[in-house]
């Protein structure tokens, strides 16, 4: 039981929360709260029975981070993607090649998910 | 009152610079050393002014300890000189002017340059080269632009006044009646805040930019298309996109902002060249120009400064004496990720906090240089760290707006440390005589 992980889209991004915790400082608190939540479409938070604020484990093919999950706001996403605003924690999951692009795949990239 | 009046600094018209839309049309309140009011700046425009503080720290460490700019310097100069692949990385929120001397650097001592751009719209600027840029100036789009498109972009959270100065809410002279005048679609795989704003909606599968960009580029070209593949390969029904391509053709003015849902996503400068296509396919039927929505105040200017300096706009390689352009070989993330680099010139960025986990070792792993207004974690681990003023709160110069369109900086305090350009000047003297001795 709760040991099934299954698979997601993760999508990290600019919030203007993280842009403001550039400003205020790297080490404050509302900037390392904004970029260590997981944002979860509410379907999917009630699917797996998880609450705000429990903590999951999320594993990419190069990486894995535990975060604290929150629910997406009404429709922003669709079930079977999740969000988190770039930081230190969304760069772990990504890999460092970047197929003759310069750009590691920041964005879009599989991950699996489950509760810790 | 008047005295505390007399006591308050009034800076009209300052320069924010913490987003590419580079606001020139703040009225800055300075209360000594501290900024209080922002007035016009956005919530990204006040955190970057009002949180302004100028810490106590050195101006230089070295290992983590306190030294002067000097033996800093002296320092930094010979780790630069001495190495085999020195590279330089960063550079989008400093000014024109120490971009400039950064290159001037890299060339001295034969190494790269690259700037943000490379994990930023590096692949827009591959795909610029591919198809070309159909372009314009945002004060077009602000007086002409009667579709506006955002793809893969959320300027409601990234660039909070885009809308309304420049894209949607201006009454602009074609466009009298503003935001009335205007179409406004937005594409993403979520529904963003900027999505809300939007009069069409278009929520594609995640990783199908490219076949909805071909999708409307087949749609433009008048080809038949099987309605449950494009759903299928899209997520959006035909009749919808078809729909919105009646809606470009008969648009006066048809603008498409992009971001990183494009360039951070499988494809990349494959998905860039899609869309600057579509743009270019457009201008058969009627004016469209494209224009990606760049992030940091100055990466504009990073982007112009290396192209005139040496041809290419970013990952530039100078170890055969002249410039090679390579992306994927000589950008920052390859060049680390790879363990190529052996040292490292670090400019007003954080790969510590924003890099691939084996960038960051490699990193973490060679001598390194760091110049950066604020703690970070790209400082705490640089073998020199330099604590450098804030350009356009404390230093003037000149910034590209995300159009290409030089702005002025109007500092409105005074700080103890050194700028970036005075920093980068000192150590391109310095470099620049090491090499001559050899």
């Amino acid at each position: 039981m709760g040991c099934m992980s299954e698979t997601f889209i993760m999508i990290p991004g600019r919030t203007s929360k993280q842009g403001c915790g550039i400003s205020e400082g790297k080490y404050g608190e509302n900037y390392q709260s904004e970029i260590t939540t997981l944002q979860v479409a509410p379907e999917d938070m009630e699917r797996l029975g998880y609450t705000d604020g429990d903590t999951v484990r999320v594993t990419s093919e190069f990486g894995q981070i535990e975060v604290v999950v929150t629910t997406a706001k009404g429709d922003e996403l669709p079930p079977g993607l999740l969000f988190i605003a770039y930081g230190d924690l969304s760069s772990r999951l990504m890999g460092g090649d970047t197929h003759g692009s310069g750009m590691p795949t920041s964005k879009g990239f599989d991950v699996t998910m489950e509760r810790i | 009152m008047s005295t505390v009046e007399s006591e308050l600094k009034i800076v009209t018209d300052a320069t924010c610079t913490f987003c590419g839309c580079v606001c020139d049309d703040i009225d800055l309140t300075v209360d000594g050393a501290h900024i209080v009011e922002a007035k016009r700046a956005c919530v990204l425009g006040k955190a970057w002014f009002l949180n302004h503080e100028v810490e106590d720290r050195p101006h230089c460490l070295i290992e983590g300890q306190p030294a002067t700019k000097e033996e800093g310097i002296e320092r930094a100069a010979r780790i630069l000189a001495d190495s085999k692949y020195p590279i330089i990385y960063g550079l989008s929120d400093t000014t024109t002017e120490s971009q400039r001397v950064a290159v001037g650097i890299a060339d001295w001592i034969g190494g790269n340059v690259d700037t943000t751009t490379s994990v930023c719209h590096g692949p827009s600027g591959m795909a610029f080269q591919g198809v070309g840029e159909v372009t314009c100036s945002l004060g077009e789009v602000r007086n002409r632009g009667d579709m506006i498109i955002f793809w893969g972009s959320n300027p409601a959270e990234s660039h909070p006044r885009h809308f309304t100065k420049y894209s949607l809410m201006p009454k602009g002279m074609f466009v009298p009646n503003g935001r009335k005048d205007r179409t406004c679609v937005v594409v993403d795989v979520r529904k963003t805040k900027s999505a809300k704003t939007a009069d069409i909606f278009l929520q594609i599968k995640p990783r199908r930019d490219f076949e909805a960009l071909w999708t409307l580029r087949a749609l433009a070209k008048g080809v038949s298309l099987d309605p449950e593949r494009v759903r299928e390969d899209t997520g959006v029904e035909l009749a919808v996109l078809e729909d919105v391509m009646q809606r470009m053709k008969a648009a006066k003015f048809g603008v498409i902002f992009f971001g990183m849902g494009l360039t951070m996503t499988r494809g990349k400068h494959c998905n860039s060249e899609a869309l600057l296509a579509l743009t270019r396919d457009m201008n058969a039927f009627t004016r469209f120009v494209a224009k990606p929505n760049r992030g940091h105040g100055n990466v504009t200017g990073a982007d112009n400064v290396v192209s005139w300096r040496t041809g290419y706009p970013f990952g530039v390689n100078h170890s055969r004496g002249y410039p090679r352009f390579n992306p994927g070989e000589y950008t920052t993330s390859d060049t680390l990720a790879n363990r190529e680099a052996d040292c490292a010139l670090i400019i007003a960025c954080d790969p510590m906090a924003n890099f691939s986990q084996p960038a960051r070792e490699h990193l973490a792993s060679i001598p390194y240089i760091a110049l950066d207004t604020k703690v970070t974690p790209s400082t705490r681990a640089a073998k020199i760290a330099f604590s450098v003023a804030t350009y356009g709160i404390n230093t003037g110069g000149t910034v590209y707006r995300m159009d290409d369109v030089p702005i002025p900086l109007r500092p409105a305090t005074e700080s103890p440390h050194p700028s970036d350009y005075e920093v980068l000047s000192q150590i391109e003297r310095r470099v620049q005589s090491l090499a001559a001795s050899r």
